[in-house]
């Protein structure tokens, strides 16, 4: 892949891209308290007195919270420190009562680590390596509504408290794809933990963009941030809509500012949020709240012993029984279609067919039907069954297709199907005999000019023989037998 | 270390306390008496010790990921100034 490079006036620039994940912890309870952490809930019903910030109320953190994030360092190999803190990051905002955030800035629980992307899926040299340099846990805040009302904002506390990790990459990214890859990996590997459900349009996966630029071979230029962008196509086009921003402002003589901006999707641009400048004076310091966190070494075994197989080794287990390496690659990407072709491989498919049907056939029809895996009645055990029935003989491929149509329609099992509409294919010699018999008879002619020579007309036999038998004769019988007649 | 009357108005904004130029001038020599008492504590020799992390020798305690406390809405929004359909309704903040 040719390294991305945006021209300018004065020549070409390289972009910079650092990334800061916020994704929202898969718990029951929040990280600080026993308030429930469900989606959608009535407003202020999912708030204890500890996330309203009442006085002398004290945090406890969840320890499924801490296991979660722990077990999200280990699937990015990550170091995890056995002694963390706790700090107060102090600022005023009306959607956070206790007037600093519980986060950890000096001693995160994760430390370094690192994400291994494609830049190209279809091949498998074109790895890249993306550091991560720590994971911390954080609480969330609450929400405002600011459309409810002519003067005032609504706050909603139910999301304040709930954990989240904030994973921070290495400034290792150089393009908008690279970005994007790397995006789609660590939300793929979190919905593999199960630690992050990954869901950016509710909010449970959002980045803080840095981008900076410079010549190739320079140092860093100056970084801006832009928060809080919640889809993919969104992170890219910041990325791509700033550097040239930075690019023009750098060649018209002027300075990138160190500063937070905003992303407007609707004008496609993002504009500074000078007024917070101020806010940026954090203060942080330990939280007297809460004593360090330490770990034993049977709680992080125990955190290791939980991970499920990730996507990078499920990929190269595919690729080792005979998928191909595009293949392993969109199989694997999401977790929900790789346990859907596990189970299609433990009920006994062939792997390297059944991978081809899945991503053609399967992938193709449920696209057509704006179905997914989910809403599909069509189960691995009887995908299997039909890929048994095509590779065994019994079903033609042809007629295998026609199942297959059948089942995605009435959701039935492919025995069934063949067994209710007599579509089993028929070695049965006799059978194909008679009616290859009978098309010999009706077609004199024809027998003799192919045995004058025009012998592409065996293909027309063919034809004929499996058109009066309605597709269900096994073409291999045909053949050889219509060849055992005529030559 | 001392401060002078900008860093003191500095602080009274980040902590969001009003302050007038009489209150200012009167805090400045309180600050620095202040930093002048703790830096007393840099004269101590701490070489080779390890930073007190806390007073009480006792490890942090985890709960269960059990939903236990919230639903208590009325509660919660009971001192609020102002309160409407189930939210705090605050001055409008939007930029």
């Amino acid at each position: 892949m040719s390294e991305y490079r945006i021209k300018g006036e004065t020549g070409e620039w390289e972009v910079v891209i650092g990334l800061e994940v916020h994704a929202q912890v898969v718990s029951n309870a929040k990280l600080f308290s026993g308030a429930a952490t469900a989606f959608g809930a009535e407003p202020n019903t999912q708030v204890s007195l500890v996330d309203a910030a009442m006085p002398g109320m004290l945090p406890v953190p969840n320890k499924e919270c801490i296991r979660q994030a722990v077990r999200t360092g280990l699937a990015l190999d990550a170091v995890i420190n056995r002694w963390s803190r706790f700090d107060r990051k102090n600022y005023f905002y009306a959607d956070l009562p206790q007037g600093y955030q519980i986060s950890q800035l000096y001693h995160p629980l994760v430390g370094p680590g690192e994400v291994e992307i494609l830049l190209d899926d279809k091949d498998e040299n074109s790895v890249k390596q993306i550091g991560i340099e720590r994971i911390h846990v954080e609480q969330d805040a609450g929400k405002l509504m600011h459309d409810q009302h002519p003067t005032m904002s609504y706050v909603d506390l139910n999301r304040s408290g709930v954990a989240l990790m904030e994973i921070v990459s290495r400034p290792d990214m150089r393009s908008p794809a690279e970005a994007g890859a790397y995006l789609r990996k660590l939300r793929s590997i979190l919905r593999y933990v199960g630690s992050c459900d990954g869901n950016m349009e509710e909010g449970s996966m959002r980045a803080d963009v840095n981008v900076s630029v410079r010549k190739p071979g320079d140092e860093f230029g100056t970084r801006t941030e832009t928060k809080n962008v919640n889809s993919v196509r969104f992170v890219m086009a910041v990325i791509e809509h700033e550097a040239r921003r930075q690019i023009e402002l750098i060649e018209e003589g002027g300075k990138v500012a160190q500063e937070t901006r905003l992303y407007d999707p609707d004008k496609n641009a993002t504009r500074s949020l000078r007024s917070k400048e101020d806010a940026h004076d954090y203060r942080y310091f330990p939280d007297p709240d809460l004593l360090p966190l330490e770990l034993t070494e049977d709680f992080i075994a125990d955190c290791k012993a939980s991970l499920p197989e990730l996507p990078d080794d499920k990929r190269k287990r595919y690729e080792g029984v005979g998928v191909t390496p595009y293949n392993a690659s969109v199989l694997t990407a999401e977790v929900e279609t790789a346990r859907w072709f596990d189970a299609l491989l433990e009920a006994g498919a062939e792997p390297k067919q059944g991978a081809n049907w899945v991503v053609a056939e399967l992938f193709g029809a449920l696209n057509r039907r704006s179905e997914t895996l989910a809403t599909t009645g069509i189960s691995p055990q009887e995908a299997a069954e039909l890929l048994k029935l095509v590779a065994d003989g019994t079903l033609s491929g042809t007629l295998g297709k026609q199942v297959f149509e059948i089942m995605l329609e009435t959701g039935d099992a492919p025995s069934k199907i063949v067994e209710e509409r007599g579509l089993k294919q028929t070695s049965d010699t006799g059978a194909i005999d008679a009616e290859i018999d009978k098309i010999l008879a009706a077609n004199a002619d024809k027998v003799a000019e192919y045995k004058s020579g025009k012998v592409q007309l065996f293909g027309f036999f063919v034809g004929q023989v499996m058109k009066a038998m309605a597709g269900k004769a096994n073409p291999g019988v045909v053949n050889e037998r219509l060849r055992a007649k005529l030559d | 270390m001392s401060v002078n009357a900008d860093q003191v108005r500095h602080v009274a904004k980040l902590a969001r306390i009003a302050m007038s130029d009489a209150e200012v001038e009167k805090m400045v020599p309180e600050f620095n008496n202040i930093l002048k008492w703790v830096e007393q504590l840099g004269e101590v020799d701490t070489d080779g010790v390890e930073p007190l992390t806390a007073v009480i020798d006792n490890e942090l305690r985890l709960r269960d990921d059990v939903v236990n406390d919230g639903d208590c809405r009325d509660d919660v929004l009971k001192n609020a100034p102002e309160a409407q359909h189930g939210f705090f309704a605050v001055p409008k903040v939007i930029e």
